[in-house]
C-alpha cells in the first residue's frame, strides 16, 4: 500500500505539468483561474492543441488514436489539466458517445465519427432528457419510425447541454412503442442541421444560456446513424454511463477553486483582519478543505481498483454524490466570501461594484446547483448505491 | 500508486480477523466487559503469541517497526471486535515513547518483555486542564538524589488500571504550554506516591485519574526534551485511532444493513424504505471517507515531524469523528428500540465509536488544529 505515485507516474505528471505550462492559451487559463465562461472557439482551440499533440483523447485506446493512457495517467492528466486552468473537455463526445461508437459502432461509424471528435471538429450533444423523462429516462417518447432506409423522427429533447454549439447528437429513441419501455429504445447519431432540427434556448437561473430544448419534427436520419442493433439502445446507454462517471468527483477542478476561495478570502477583510482568518470561516472553510482531501484518497482508492481489475462501478455514484456536494459547498463559501458585493449581479452591468473577483461568484453558486441534479440526480446515485453496494 | 497490501500483509490482516472471530465474539466480550479487570490477561498473552504486540517495536529487539499497514490492518480487525485490551496505549503509544526516548538498558528491558505481553506500559500524558493539549504539561519534576520526584495529576489515563508501567510526563523546565523542558519518566503503577482513581469509560474500557505526590521517577531519554518523541507516539495512536474507528463504523453500518433486511414491519422489511435505504447511502459514504482518511494518517504518522503531518493527522480525525457521530447515531436510530438496549451489539458499537470520536482530540479541537497548521504561524 502506497499512497505515493511511482517515479514513472511523477514524471508523467511533470510532463503534462510542462506541456499545459507551454501551451495553454493565458486568455483561456485566465477565464477559467478568474471563474469566467469559456467560449465555444476556446473550448475547440484547446482541443485543437491537444489533438496535435497527441493528447486528443486522454480516455481513449491508442487503436483509435488515443492516448492509451491506464486510469491513474488519466486521472493525473485530468487533476492537473483543471488545477492548471486548462477548459473542461467536453464529454459528450470523448467520454460518452465516443466509447459507445468504439465499443458498439461498426467500422463505417468509427472511420467517420472518432478523428473529428479527437480533432475537435465535431461537438457533440446528449439527447437524452425529455420533458417528461428526467430520473426516469426510460420513459422516454421521442419516436424514431423505419421508413425503408430511413428513421423519421419525432419529439422533444431538452436540457441539452450547449446544443447551440452542436454538429450532432446522439439521442435514444423509442422505435418499438409496444415493447416493455426499455426494450424498445435505440440510440441514434442525427446531424444538428437536418431539416426539421431546431434549437431553442433555456435561460438559467444564472442568466446564462447553457441548456436547451432540442425538437424533431419529421427529422430524417439515415438508417446506417444507428448505433448497433434496433431496441438495444438502453445497453448502450447503461454502458455509456459508466464511463460518464470517470474522474466525476472532480478533484482536481474543486482543489482549482478552493485556492481561488482563499485568494479572495485573504484579500477580504472582517474586522479589521483578513476574512482567512476570521475563526468562524476558517473552521467553514478548513470542513470543506478536509472533506476534498478524503474525497481525493477515495477517488484514488477507486482509480487504482479500476486500475487493476475494472470499469467504473457503482462507487462512482459515491464520487458523484460527495463530489458535487463539495463543488457547492465551495461556491456557496465563495460568494458568502465577497459579503454584500455578492449582491451586484451580471457583470455586464455591474462593472466596477466592488472587486472584479466578485463578479461571477453568485452567478456561478447559482448555476452549480445543477451538479447535484445532473447525470442522474444525487437521489438518483443514492438509489443506485443502495440496490449494489448495500445490496438492498 | 497502489491500495492493495501485499500478499503477506493481507494474510496477516485475515489472520487477526480470523482469531478475532473465534476468540472475541460478542457474547465472549461481553463477559470480559463485566469481569472485575475489565480485559483480558489471557487474549493479551495469545496476541502476544501471534506476534501483534511487536508490530511497533524495532526489529533489534524482536519487532516489525514501522509496519505501517501491518498496524493499520491489524487495528481495523481490533475495532470491528471492539477490543477492550490496551493495545492503543500499550502495544502503540507506550512502545513507541519506549522505543523514541528509552536508552538501550531501558529499551533491552521492556520491549521484549511489552511485545511477549509480559509487561504493559502507558502513557499517562494530558491533565485535568489541559484538554487535549499536547503541549499543556503542569505536572512538574525535581531532581532529588539520582531520582526524580513528580508532583501533579493526570486525567483518563487509558489502562492504567492494567498498566505495570506509567510513562508520565512532567514538566522539568520552562512554562505551561511549552513544548521545552517537558520530560518523561518511568513510574511503577502501584509506586509509592501514585493514587489511581480507577473507572470505565463510555464504551467499557477501563481508565483512571492519576495523582501524583512525590512520586519517583525513571527519566526516559533526555531531560526537557521528551516532546518531539510524545507527539510522534501520539500521532501513531491517532492513527491508531483512526483505524481502529474505520473498523468499527464498518461494523456498525454492516450490522445496520444486516437488520434492517431481517426486521419486518407493514409487512416488509424495513430495509425496502427509500428513506432508510438513503439514510445507509449516507453512512456508507461516511464510512469510506473515514476508511480513505485511515490511510492517509497511517501513511503520514509514520514520517518525521512536519506541519503536512499534522494537518493530515487532523483531517483524519475531523472525518472520522463526524462518521463517529453521524454512522453511530443513525446506526441506532435505525435499530428502532434494539439500537437503545444494553443487549444488542450496535448499541456497544454506539458507545465505542462516541468514546473514539473523543480520544486524543475531538472533532472541534482537530478543525482547530488543522486550521493552525494550514496558517504560517502555526506550529
Amino acid at each position: 500500500m502506497d499512497l505515493a505515485f511511482t517515479p514513472e507516474e511523477l514524471a508523467f505528471r511533470d510532463e503534462v505539468r510542462a506541456f499545459l505550462e507551454a501551451s495553454l492559451p493565458a486568455a483561456t487559463r485566465r477565464k477559467v483561474l478568474e471563474g469566467h465562461e469559456v467560449s465555444r472557439e476556446e473550448t475547440r482551440q484547446w482541443q485543437r492543441i491537444l489533438f496535435e499533440r497527441g493528447w486528443g483523447g486522454p480516455n481513449w485506446p491508442r487503436e483509435f488514436g488515443g492516448t492509451g493512457w491506464d486510469p491513474v495517467r488519466q486521472s493525473i492528466f485530468e487533476e492537473e489539466s483543471a488545477a492548471a486552468g486548462a477548459p473542461r473537455l467536453l464529454p459528450f463526445g470523448l467520454k460518452m458517445v465516443g466509447p459507445v461508437i468504439m465499443r458498439f459502432g461498426n467500422a463505417a461509424q468509427q472511420k467517420r465519427f472518432l478523428p473529428r471528435i479527437l480533432s475537435g471538429e465535431d461537438w457533440w450533444a446528449q439527447g437524452y432528457s425529455e420533458p417528461g423523462s428526467g430520473s426516469d429516462l426510460a420513459s422516454l417518447k421521442t419516436r424514431a419510425e423505419r421508413k425503408g432506409d430511413r428513421y423519421l423522427v419525432n419529439g422533444q429533447k431538452t436540457w441539452i447541454t450547449l446544443a447551440q454549439h452542436a454538429d450532432w447528437i446522439f439521442c435514444l429513441v423509442r422505435t418499438d412503442p409496444a415493447a416493455k419501455q426499455q426494450a424498445g429504445i435505440s440510440f441514434l447519431l442525427v446531424d444538428m442541421r437536418t431539416p426539421g432540427v431546431t434549437v431553442r434556448p433555456i435561460m438559467l437561473l444564472d442568466g446564462s444560456h447553457e441548456v436547451n430544448e432540442v425538437w424533431f419534427e419529421d427529422v430524417e436520419v439515415p438508417a446506417e446513424n444507428l448505433v448497433g442493433e434496433e431496441n438495444r439502445g438502453w445497453t448502450y446507454a447503461k454502458f455509456l454511463l459508466g464511463h460518464e462517471r470517470t474522474n466525476i468527483a472532480g478533484v482536481g477542478a474543486s482543489k482549482r477553486e478552493l485556492a481561488r476561495l482563499k485568494r479572495i478570502a485573504s484579500q477580504e477583510r472582517k474586522n479589521g483582519r483578513p476574512l482567512l482568518e476570521d475563526p468562524a470561516f476558517a473552521v467553514a472553510l478548513a470542513q470543506v478543505e478536509i472533506d476534498l482531501m478524503a474525497l481525493e484518497i477515495t477517488n484514488l482508492r477507486v482509480i487504482s481498483a479500476e486500475a487493476e481489475r475494472r470499469a467504473p462501478g457503482p462507487e462512482a455514484s459515491l464520487l458523484k454524490i460527495k463530489g458535487t456536494e463539495i463543488q457547492q459547498a465551495i461556491s456557496d463559501l465563495m460568494m458568502h466570501a465577497v459579503g454584500p458585493y455578492a449582491l451586484p449581479f451580471r457583470r455586464e452591468q455591474a462593472e466596477g461594484a466592488g472587486p472584479d473577483y466578485a463578479a461571477p461568484l453568485a452567478a456561478t453558486y447559482l448555476n452549480l446547483r445543477k451538479t447535484s441534479i445532473y447525470g442522474g440526480s444525487n437521489e438518483i446515485q443514492k438509489n443506485i448505491i443502495a440496490q449494489t453496494l448495500l445490496g438492498l | 500508486m497502489r491500495f492493495t497490501p501485499t500478499a503477506e500483509q493481507q494474510q496477516l490482516g485475515e489472520m487477526v480477523q480470523r482469531f478475532l472471530a473465534e476468540q472475541y465474539s460478542f457474547e465472549a466480550r461481553r463477559k470480559i466487559l463485566g469481569s472485575r479487570e475489565g480485559w483480558s490477561r489471557e487474549l493479551w498473552s495469545k496476541l502476544g503469541e501471534l506476534g501483534l504486540l511487536a508490530l511497533q517495536v524495532p526489529e533489534d529487539h524482536g519487532g516489525m517497526a514501522p509496519a505501517v499497514v501491518e498496524t493499520l490492518l491489524t487495528v481495523t480487525a481490533m475495532g470491528k471486535a471492539m477490543l477492550l485490551e490496551p493495545y492503543l496505549s500499550s502495544a502503540i503509544v507506550g512502545t513507541v515513547l519506549v522505543r523514541e526516548l528509552g536508552s538501550a538498558e531501558q529499551r533491552a528491558e521492556w520491549l521484549p518483555a511489552m511485545a511477549a505481553g509480559e509487561r504493559i506500559a502507558v502513557p499517562a500524558h494530558f491533565e485535568p486542564e489541559a484538554r487535549y493539549d499536547l503541549k499543556s504539561v503542569r505536572t512538574s519534576g525535581k531532581r532529588s538524589g539520582g531520582d526524580w520526584l513528580l508532583e501533579g495529576r493526570k486525567s483518563v489515563v487509558s489502562h492504567a488500571p492494567a498498566a505495570d508501567l506509567l510513562l508520565v510526563s512532567a514538566r522539568t523546565s520552562g512554562g505551561d504550554g511549552e513544548p521545552g523542558g517537558i520530560s518523561l519518566f518511568a513510574v511503577p503503577r502501584d509506586g509509592q506516591g501514585v493514587k489511581l482513581t480507577p473507572y470505565s469509560t463510555v464504551d467499557g474500557s477501563r481508565a483512571a485519574d492519576v495523582a501524583l505526590t512525590s512520586a519517583r521517577g525513571t527519566l526516559v531519554g533526555e531531560e526537557g526534551h521528551a516532546f518531539d518523541a510524545i507527539s510522534t507516539a501520539f500521532d501513531l495512536g491517532l492513527a491508531a485511532v483512526c483505524a481502529d474507528a474505520a473498523g468499527a463504523l464498518q461494523a456498525t453500518l454492516d450490522a445496520t444493513v444486516e437488520y434492517t433486511r431481517t426486521r419486518k414491519q407493514f409487512g416488509v422489511p424495513i430495509a425496502k424504505f427509500q428513506v432508510l435505504q438513503h439514510r445507509m447511502v449516507e453512512m456508507l459514504i461516511h464510512v469510506e471517507q473515514a476508511r480513505s482518511m485511515s490511510y492517509l494518517a497511517a501513511m503520514r504518522a509514520a514520517e518525521p515531524p512536519s506541519r503536512e503531518r499534522r494537518r493530515a493527522l487532523s483531517a483524519a480525525k475531523v472525518v472520522i469523528g463526524n462518521a463517529c457521530r453521524f454512522v453511530g447515531q443513525q446506526a441506532v436510530q435505525l435499530h428502532g428500540g434494539m439500537g437503545v438496549t444494553d443487549e444488542t451489539a450496535i448499541s456497544h458499537l454506539f458507545r465505542r465509536l462516541t468514546a473514539l470520536e473523543l480520544t486524543l482530540g475531538d472533532t472541534a479541537h482537530h478543525l482547530e488544529r488543522f486550521v493552525a497548521a494550514s496558517t504560517a504561524e502555526g506550529t
